[in-house]
């Protein structure tokens, strides 16, 4: 009884952690989108046919350890002779054991390449057209239109209507990344000087987590971003939004924000659609107040984290691009206050 | 030499060796007091300067080194200065130096600009990357130990990289009409 009680806090994590691991922004186990689905079912199938030959195995060997096979006494039993019989049914018993490893082998493989044809075999343009260029560490997102002035971009995070085919287009800029969404999809790397296509589909609306997949660097653990899946409406209101230029500061402080922004050291690296400010080695901020994160998934998007990155990026994320900037306090705030209007 | 010391004499070579790769995230700049050492007067600009003698650490971290390849592509240095060889703005791997060849002459022209062109990113570009940017420009002309200028460039290569440039010795060249500012 005491067992029980001690161990029950332990156990129920245990308990918790192993359902928590079906469902989530993150896990390929609660699966939306045929190409999520289509690999959830051929993880599935591996995973009960692995677990029936591991029983099987299992249970083959207990018995051949519980087996009755008499009294042996080395003193008085004569050496065991070859019998042709034995040989024959053992001889009968590995060939069978080798022939059915042989086809279940070949049967998944089979299964697992025409589930990898059936995943990559889309083509077309798809209802939305996103390019995807990763970066040390950040995903650049650019919204691609027929009318080249209805393209945006943004950063670390993509919207996408539900029931739509999405073509996302993948390209790197310096190491090799891999765009990996489980919800969604597989994986599929971002390699400098090669384009990549993947369509991707969400069946219901939600957030889920991406995450780059191929080592990529000192902070590749958090290379993150954020897929949200939304009605159409919600989408295209969404995407009409984000197509606008910045906002125009709206008070004296903002002003003064975007005077920072655009005479410091911001407007060196970033753009804000609508200022001066055009550089491409950073994320875009035209609208940076409405994502969710910052640094790539790294910190919640609220003024507080934002203020923080801004003072010193080199504590959450060592090694990415973005110098400490140590502004006048008034300086700062108005800067603060100037992005989180950038809605 | 016994073992022992041969051991200690290794040791002591290892650990003065990974300075060429050490990181720093939140340096201090080099030379915090540059405004002492450089002067801009009124008549800087166009004047040959006077010769200043600073050490930029970052000459010996092909780390820095490699941040300030980076930068120089990234703040668009590549405009004016075409990879070294020069186009709006002048070349910066051959020998001629117009405003001085010493790291501080360097960072003074990148803080301060130069009349014609040059633009003042001082309060645009943080101290510490200028110094970065200042050590990879000595290193296009070969002014750097061959180990620690960068071997390769993350884009296209346009001409050879900065550890087989060989070393052309800086000269001070006569003030340029564009530098004398009689407009």
């Amino acid at each position: 009884m005491s067992f029980r009680v001690r161990h029950r806090p332990w156990c129920g994590t245990l308990l918790a952690s192993v359902l928590g691991a079906c469902s989530g922004i993150q896990t390929a186990l609660d699966p939306t989108g045929n190409g999520a689905q289509a690999v959830q079912r051929i993880w599935l199938l591996l995973f009960w046919v692995c677990a029936a030959v591991w029983v099987l195995v299992l249970l083959a060997l207990l018995w051949a350890m519980l087996r009755r096979r008499g009294d042996y006494d080395p003193a008085t039993t004569p050496e065991p002779q070859p019998y042709a019989p034995t040989e024959r049914r053992i001889g009968r018993a590995v060939g069978i054991a080798v022939a059915v490893t042989v086809a279940t082998l070949i049967a998944l493989t089979v299964v697992s390449y025409s589930a990898g044809r059936g995943l990559f075999s889309e083509s077309g343009d798809g209802a939305v057209s996103i390019e995807i260029v990763g970066h040390q560490w950040w995903w650049e997102v650019r919204y691609l239109a027929a009318e080249p002035s209805n393209s945006f971009v943004s950063a670390n995070e993509i919207h996408i209507p539900v029931g739509e085919t999405v073509r996302i287009i993948l390209r790197a800029d310096d190491v090799i990344h891999s765009f990996w969404v489980p919800n969604l999809h597989g994986k599929k790397d971002l390699i400098p000087g090669q384009v990549n296509v993947l369509y991707l589909s969400a069946d219901r609306s939600g957030t889920f987590r991406g995450q780059c997949a191929e080592f990529c660097g000192a902070q590749h653990a958090h290379m993150a971003l954020f897929v949200v899946a939304e009605p159409k409406e919600n989408f295209a209101e969404w995407e009409e939004k984000q197509r606008r230029p910045a906002k125009q500061p709206q008070n004296a402080e903002q002003e003064r924000g975007q005077q920072v922004f655009l005479r410091g050291p911001c407007v060196m690296c970033h753009t804000v659609q609508g200022t001066m400010a055009g550089a491409t080695t950073g994320p875009d901020l035209t609208h940076i107040a409405s994502r969710l994160s910052i640094g790539a998934g790294r910190l919640p998007n609220t003024r507080g984290h934002l203020g923080g990155w801004i003072l010193d990026p080199q504590t959450p994320k060592p090694g990415n691009l973005m110098p400490p900037n140590l502004l006048p306090p008034e300086d700062f705030q108005a800067l603060l206050s100037y992005l989180d209007s950038l809605e | 030499m016994s073992p022992r010391t041969l051991l200690l004499v290794v040791c002591a070579i290892a650990i003065f060796a990974c300075d060429r790769e050490e990181r720093q995230f939140r340096p201090k700049p080099p030379a915090a007091a540059l405004s002492n050492t450089i002067h801009m007067s009124p008549l800087q600009p166009g004047m040959p300067m006077q010769a200043v003698q600073t050490r930029n650490d970052y000459e010996s971290n092909a780390y820095a080194v490699a941040q300030g390849q980076q930068l120089f592509r990234a703040y668009n240095c590549n405009g004016c200065h075409s990879n070294g060889g020069g186009g709006m703005g002048p070349p910066l791997m051959d020998g001629k130096w117009i405003y001085g060849s010493d790291p501080a002459n360097i960072v003074a022209t990148i803080l301060e600009g130069r009349p014609n062109g040059m633009p003042s990113f001082r309060g645009k570009i943080p101290e510490q990357q200028v110094w970065e940017l200042a050590a990879y420009i000595r290193s296009m002309s070969g002014l750097l130990a061959k180990d620690v200028a960068p071997g390769r460039t993350d884009h296209m290569a346009v001409k050879n990289p900065e550890n087989e440039t060989e070393r052309r010795p800086p000269k001070q060249t006569a003030t340029p009409p564009s530098a004398l500012g009689t407009d």
